[in-house]
């Protein structure tokens, strides 16, 4: 009996994959079904739904990106402390001192490559069509998704808290001032009085849901990093999970026009 | 076996609620699980409302909206004073006669300008708008005048600044008396 023999007639691997090797098309249809990471794949795909010139595989890249980012991002949590006092320092240390600290940088490059990717992924689905029924919801879940990535590009960007950070997303956080009915500097919100008392001000409104204070200080980087590692990534992951599911269910990716 | 369809109909409420058995078994059940669904429905929208107001501290580290900023007689015309920009982010500046209180923030989207002194202006760094010694918007993409912040004298013969009233030339608000100190 080979080693690989010995393998697979283990009661581990058995206990694992509870099928025969893929070797035939039914147990290749079993592999997709039973693994809990490939079910969300469908079992088999046109040809075009591989064609480099067709997807681009901007959606797949934008895919990995987010896992690179997922795993970077973990690792420099362990040096980060978003405090006014670390900070800066803490990510100048990750540049300067520590080692294999172009982490950080392939965090942050990954990052500026995501929000490209997601882009050119969009461009392309619009350009093919796919959007087009029974392929609806789901652009609306990438809509969605879109827009919480740009959403991690944007609360990652104050982190670093250097004046590039804090103006940057000072100079951001202004537009929430004009939200219609919620911006104290907006269309409306000067309307929500009851009794005299204005209910929507500086000190109650978007931005100031946004920023925790009334300027970028300690409660906003505390706000921005907690959106940034938690929030944020689960909503992503979940709805990417979703994204996923759907393509399979509405027929695979899209075929040519 | 009796034909589909055929099945007694189930019987109907009793027009008076609880005038038996069966009507009152409906009306404990009409107002238990209305009562039950109105209260988790109330009990589910005042979490969520919590939720929202939870996010919203009390308590801010924030310096207090309303300063003192010595005598009138401390301040030279001519002279913008950037010793109140870094805590409250205001200039005091006096020409001839006039006092008043400036802004700090750019009217263009929110940066920090800095006073050139050698250029006597406000230049901000972010997009390049600058602002004469007045606060009036000169060059850039700055569309208006800096704002100017309450300006008074309190008992105490000291300057008080009351950031929380805003005053701004384009809508006519410099001339308001509480828009600057005149000696």
């Amino acid at each position: 009996m080979s080693v690989g023999d010995f393998i697979r007639n283990s009661q581990v691997w058995k206990s694992i994959f509870r099928h025969p090797a893929p070797r035939d098309r039914r147990n290749r249809v079993v592999v997709m079904l039973t693994n809990f990471f490939l079910h969300l794949h469908p079992v088999s795909i046109r040809k075009q739904g591989i064609a480099l010139s067709y997807t681009w595989c901007m959606g797949g890249i934008t895919f990995f990106l987010f896992l690179v980012e997922t795993v970077t991002g973990v690792l420099l949590m362990f040096y980060y402390r978003p405090t006014l006092e670390h900070a800066y320092n803490d990510i100048v240390t990750l540049g300067q001192v520590t080692t294999l600290g172009v982490l950080r940088e392939l965090h942050r490059w990954g990052a500026h490559a995501m929000v490209i990717t997601i882009w050119l992924h969009m461009y392309r689905v619009f350009l093919t069509g796919s959007y087009k029924p029974p392929r609806e919801f789901n652009w609306v879940v990438g809509v969605i998704l879109l827009v919480l990535t740009l959403l991690l590009s944007f609360t990652g960007y104050l982190l670093p808290w250097d004046q590039l950070a804090i103006w940057a997303i000072t100079v951001g956080s202004n537009m929430a001032r004009a939200t219609p009915l919620l911006g104290h500097e907006g269309p409306g919100a000067k309307f929500l009085v009851i009794g005299g008392v204005e209910l929507i001000h500086s000190g109650s409104d978007a931005r100031f849901a946004l920023l925790g204070q009334r300027f970028v200080g300690e409660m906003t980087l505390l706000r921005f990093y907690v959106l940034h590692c938690i929030a944020l990534p689960l909503a992503v992951a979940l709805l990417i999970a979703i994204h996923f599911w759907r393509v399979r269910k509405d027929g695979g990716i899209s075929g040519p026009l | 076996m009796p034909p589909l369809g055929s099945k007694p109909a189930p019987a109907k409420p009793a027009a008076k609620a609880g005038s038996d058995r069966r009507g009152f078994f409906y009306t404990i059940f009409a107002t238990w699980f209305g009562a039950a669904w109105a209260a988790f429905t109330v009990s589910l929208a005042a979490m969520t409302l919590g939720t929202v107001r939870f996010l919203f501290p009390n308590v801010l580290a924030e310096p207090p909206s309303t300063f003192k900023a010595g005598t009138p007689e401390q301040y030279e015309p001519g002279v913008v004073v950037e010793r109140y920009k870094q805590e409250y982010g205001v200039w005091i500046v006096r020409i001839d006669n006039q006092i008043f209180a400036l802004s700090t923030v750019c009217t263009h989207l929110g940066c920090t300008p800095n006073w050139l002194e050698n250029e006597q202006k406000f230049k901000c760094p972010c997009h390049g708008s600058g602002f004469y010694k007045d606060g009036v918007n000169f060059e850039g993409p700055a569309p208006r005048p800096l704002e100017r912040y309450k300006i008074s004298i309190g008992d105490d013969g000291q300057i008080v600044v009351d950031k929380s009233r805003k005053f701004q030339k384009e809508l006519g608000q410099w001339n308001d008396p509480d828009a600057s100190i005149t000696l």
